[in-house]
Formats: structure tokens, C-alpha cells, sequence
């Protein structure tokens, strides 16, 4: 039972020396082995590796190191298949990789271990980031853990699945257009995007530069606003981290007091997100939030964003140009797989042509053909104007309320093959997160119901997103916390968790 | 999107495509090329374009030499090496 807890719990428990670090891990990998043969939410783990981090932790909790000094001592955590973990595979679900292994650790695996987690375990994504269902993965579509005929979401798919079905404790993902909170959305879970330069992204395999950010899955928003703390700051490895202090997400929660905790805070909705076609569950339990938020003495003033209807297609230009040049790396020269060719140009593209997947070809494409001689101006920096005028009206936004309120996605999880054969559809499922990373803002999901039951299909999570200020995670980190509280939806686990 | 040759920017991606990528992706590709062509409706007078949301110049670190990945590591993922190299077909005759 001990998969089941919250860090908070366990943490909790290992203090207490009622479980050890070692059992926590058992308790993981027990579990995973029943379930994630329907799941496939890892692509791999080392047992030995992670057992022996395990027994590490108790020797420390042992010699008396407390959560204070390691806030995460103990605390078994999986990763994306794109960050990089020192002697383990690292693949980005691409079959380019080949049989890659990391020569170093990610800043943020590194920040994990020195908080005294058990890093293990490599989680499914679309290939290379590039994706909202798992399904371009090369090598498997994880499934969502609340009904198996649908998809957990995407990119970070397998991060989501892993923590709605408690293989894992938390996950650690990357969003570049909604990667981690779509599928936390659409599994139930809480899922963080950090304000851009907030998380270092070295040892991230880079999709879009500008637009990036590494970040949680939890249980519930105390255990995200922990991991969150636990891997931002300033790193010297990454030139677009911001040089400043990170501040405390976990005190911040402690000012929710009383009946009327959120009191003097004001919560935007964008006129522009009131879109007709809005699943009426969606629409249903988006309303009820509101209401739950006025209850918790938060105001809630209508904003506008005008700018909205032009996010995804601002996106779609700047996300595939910058990918087209990170992927670039992939070469068949220096790593990875190799098709031979009798000269270098020719070796590049048998490589790239059997390595990569229909999605980054595409994307690939895209993004070249828009950064080509002759249509740079019209697309690319066109694009990059528009994300100005995005910016602006987040910002402008922010001057009258702290944080904007949506749903996370427009309606929930969609069966498998749904959309895969359609990619421009495929982007549309992310309209209500992509603006959050052309305007480099913080955004949360945080559960918030469920659609209701029929006879064929079993009630589905939903997801609430909140976006908030430039660096402005306290306050979302206490919005979110004070509406899960009251809610309680956080206590729903998946039939496979 | 008439003037959209995917042969020609496939090449200048260096990704080879079967006869039947070509016609998939080049049919898709029009449509994503279709709906983003709904930016030219926005007015961008005098509007400037926006790189990164939070721009840091002149990043650098002060210039000591550091530690690196050791030679035998930074080759270990390479699929042709020898003699301390990566292996590469010639580029000039």
C-alpha cells in the first residue's frame, strides 16, 4: 500500500522509520509489475541501480539525516525519457537514439539526488517531445490508467500515466506547449510548468528553445510545489536560467488560513477561452470551479486576451523552427544509430529518414521550410511578432488579477487513434496551454472532476489550469493549493493505482 | 501553399522520404500551412518580435578552463569510431 502515499506521507513514514527507503522502492516496483503491462508507461529501469540508491537513503535516515536537510530523502521519482541520468539509457522514445547512455546527469537529476531521491526508471513520450497522446512514440502508446482504450495525453505521457497509477511517487517532465500539464489533466494528477529560466535545462533534450521548461507531476500541489523548489535556481550550465533566489513554494502554502483563505486575490477568465464547442462537462465543472473559488474569497473579474485565437498558429511556426535546428544534432555522426551513404550528406539522410518518426519529420519540415530564404520574414519572424502581442496581453492581464483561470484541455482523454492520423487536429487539443509558453508565464493542472459515467465508458479526470505571473509560482502554488484542499479531488486514484 | 516543394525542403532537411512520405506529409503539411496562414491577418505594424519572453545578454562565465568529459566517455555513444576519432565517410577525394 505504501505506493499510495503522497511524498508528503511517505516522507512522513521514513521519518518515523515505519518504512524504509528500500520498501518504498518495493512497494513501486511491485506495483509496476502488475499493472504497467497495460500501462507502458516505462520504457525501461534499472532495479539495481535503484535499489542500490535505496539502500543509500536508509543508511542515511539511519545515521539520522532528516527531511529538513533532504527534502526528498528516500523518495523513489521517475524521469521523461529526455533528461539526461549519468550510465542510463536515454532515447527521447526515438529509435535515432540507438542504444545512447548518458554520460552525465541533468541538473535537475542532480538536484534530485542531492535532495535524496531515488531517481529510476525511464518514462514513454511522444517522439522527442513532439506530440499529445504517446502515440508518435517509436516504441509504444502508453495508456491512461482511468480507462485503457484512451490516451494518457502527451508529450509527457508516460510521467502522467506513471503517477495516476502510483508506479512512481512523482515524475519529472518538460513542457513546450502543454506536455506536462495536457497529460496530468487528462490522468488526474497535478502538473507544473515553471515560469521560463526558472529550471535548468541542462542535460534536457532540447525540442524548442524559447519555449522549454522542465517540471513536476505529483500526487497533489504541496508534493508539486516541493519538487518544484527542490529543482529550480540559477545554473551557470544553462545561459537562459535567471539569476535569482528561488523562494520558499512550500511556506507560501502555510498563508492559506481560515475559511476565506484566498481573500484579496483575483482570478481572471479569459473571454476569449469561453469558446463554443467547450465540452459541456468541461464547461460544467469550470463553472463549479469558479464558484468553489469565490467560496474561498477570491474574486473573479472577466480579463481579455485578444490575441488567443492566433496562439496555436504562432506555435506551430516557432516550435518547429526551433526544432529544426536542436535537431539537427542528429546526425549519425558523433551518436545515435547510423545508416551508411557514400558521403556525409548522404549518410545524414538515410539516418534521419529511418531514425526519425512521421511527427518530427514533419515538424522537422515545417520548421525548415519557414526559416528557408524567402519566407523567414513572412512566417517565422511574422511569428515572433504575434508572440510579442500574446505576451503583452498576459501581461496587460496580470496588471488587474494574479492568476487566469481555464480548463487544462477542452474536453478529456480521447480514445487511441483518434487523432493520430490527423495532425493539425492533434495541435488544436492543445489550444488552452500553448499561449502559457510563447508568453514564458507559470502555469498549473490541478484535478477538478470527472465526466460523468455511461455504460461504456468510466468517468474520466479533468483538469483545471492556472496561469500565473512571470515567477509568479507562490501565488499559483497557494491558488491551487486552497482549491484542491477544498475539494478534495486529489484523493480520487486511478482503478489501476 | 502552391509554392511548397517538400522534395526540395526535405533536402535541405537532410531526411530521406520514401515516394509515399512525400505525398503524406507534402498533403498534410499543406493543411498545417493552410491554417497558419491566419497570422497574416493580425496587424504587426511597429511590433517587435520576440525571441525569448525573458532575454539575458552577454551570458558568459569568466575564462578558466574547466573539467570536461574524458575523451573515452565523450566517444562511447559514437556508432563509428577508431583511433581516439569518429569515423566518417570522406568528404574530398
Amino acid at each position: 500500500m505504501l505506493h499510495r502515499l503522497t511524498i508528503s506521507e511517505l516522507t512522513a513514514r521514513l521519518a518515523r522509520r515505519e518504512c524504509s527507503a528500500q520498501s518504498a522502492l518495493r512497494a513501486c516496483f511491485d506495483h509496476l509489475t502488475q499493472v504497467d503491462g497495460q500501462v507502458r508507461a516505462f520504457m525501461s529501469y534499472d532495479v539495481t541501480d535503484a535499489y542500490a540508491q535505496a539502500e543509500a537513503a536508509d543508511a542515511e535516515l539511519t545515521a539520522g539525516v532528516t527531511h529538513a536537510q533532504k527534502p526528498l530523502l528516500g523518495v523513489p521519482i521517475a524521469l521523461k525519457d529526455l533528461l539526461a541520468h549519468r550510465g542510463q539509457p536515454l532515447n527521447c522514445s526515438s529509435k535515432i537514439l540507438g542504444n545512447y547512455r548518458s554520460p552525465y546527469d541533468a541538473t535537475v537529476v542532480e538536484k534530485l539526488k542531492a535532495a535524496g531521491a531515488i531517481v529510476f526508471g525511464r518514462l514513454n513520450m511522444d517522439e522527442f517531445a513532439m506530440g499529445s497522446s504517446t502515440e508518435t512514440s517509436a516504441f509504444q502508446t502508453t495508456l491512461n490508467p482511468w480507462d485503457l482504450t484512451r490516451i494518457p495525453g502527451g508529450s509527457s505521457g508516460g510521467c502522467a500515466a506513471s503517477v495516476a497509477a502510483n508506479m512512481a511517487y512523482a515524475s519529472i517532465g518538460s513542457d513546450t506547449g502543454g506536455s506536462i500539464r495536457q497529460p496530468a489533466a487528462l490522468c488526474g494528477v497535478v502538473g507544473v510548468k515553471p515560469t521560463y529560466g526558472l529550471v535548468s535545462r541542462y542535460g534536457l533534450t532540447a525540442f524548442a528553445s524559447s519555449l522549454d521548461q522542465i517540471g513536476p507531476f505529483a500526487k497533489d500541489v504541496h508534493d508539486a510545489a516541493l519538487l518544484t523548489q527542490v529543482i529550480a535556481g540559477h545554473d551557470r550550465r544553462d545561459s537562459t536560467s535567471i539569476p535569482q533566489p528561488v523562494p520558499d513554494y512550500v511556506a507560501a502554502l502555510a498563508k492559506n488560513t481560515g475559511p476565506q483563505p484566498l481573500k484579496g486575490l483575483k482570478l481572471g477568465l479569459a473571454k476569449e477561452y469561453m469558446i463554443g464547442g467547450l465540452d459541456p462537462e468541461v464547461d460544467a465543472a469550470m463553472q463549479a470551479a469558479v464558484k468553489q473559488y469565490q467560496a474561498l474569497g477570491a474574486e473573479v473579474v472577466e480579463v481579455s486576451l485578444p490575441h488567443s485565437d492566433y496562439a496555436a498558429a504562432t506555435y506551430y511556426i516557432i516550435a518547429p523552427a526551433e526544432a529544426s535546428a536542436n535537431l539537427a544534432r542528429f546526425d549519425g555522426v558523433r551518436y545515435g544509430a547510423r545508416v551508411d551513404g557514400k558521403d556525409p550528406a548522404e549518410l545524414n539522410s538515410k539516418t534521419r529518414g529511418a531514425g526519425f518518426g512521421a511527427e518530427v519529420k514533419r515538424r522537422i519540415i515545417l520548421g525548415t521550410y519557414v526559416l528557408s530564404s524567402g519566407y523567414y520574414d513572412a512566417y517565422y519572424i511574422r511569428a515572433q511578432k504575434v508572440r510579442t502581442l500574446i505576451r503583452q496581453d498576459f501581461l496587460k492581464a496580470f496588471e488587474t488579477v494574479d492568476a487566469i483561470l481555464t480548463p487544462t484541455t477542452p474536453t478529456a482523454a480521447f480514445k487511441v487513434g483518434e487523432k493520430s492520423d490527423d495532425p493539425l487536429q492533434m495541435y488544436l487539443s492543445d489550444i488552452f496551454t500553448i499561449s502559457c509558453n510563447l508568453a514564458g508565464i507559470c502555469g498549473i493542472s490541478v484535478p477538478c472532476g470527472f465526466t460523468k459515467p455511461t455504460e461504456t465508458t468510466p468517468r474520466l479526470p479533468l483538469g483545471l489550469q492556472l496561469l500565473g505571473k512571470p515567477f509568479g509560482e507562490e501565488t499559483m502554488f497557494r491558488l491551487a493549493h486552497a482549491y484542491e484542499q477544498s475539494t478534495g479531488w486529489h484523493h480520487e486514484r486511478s482503478p489501476l493505482g | 501553399m502552391s509554392d511548397f516543394n517538400i522534395h526540395y525542403v526535405a533536402k535541405l532537411a537532410r531526411i530521406e522520404l520514401s515516394q509515399d512520405e512525400e505525398s503524406k506529409l507534402g498533403v498534410q503539411l499543406g493543411n498545417i500551412l493552410g491554417y497558419i496562414a491566419k497570422l497574416k491577418e493580425v496587424d504587426v505594424t511597429g511590433v517587435e518580435p520576440t525571441a525569448h519572453a525573458f532575454p539575458l545578454v552577454n551570458v558568459t562565465r569568466p575564462d578558466e578552463a574547466t573539467g570536461s568529459l574524458p575523451h573515452d566517455e565523450a566517444l562511447a555513444n559514437a556508432p563509428a569510431k577508431a583511433g581516439g576519432l569518429f569515423v566518417m565517410p570522406k568528404i574530398v577525394e
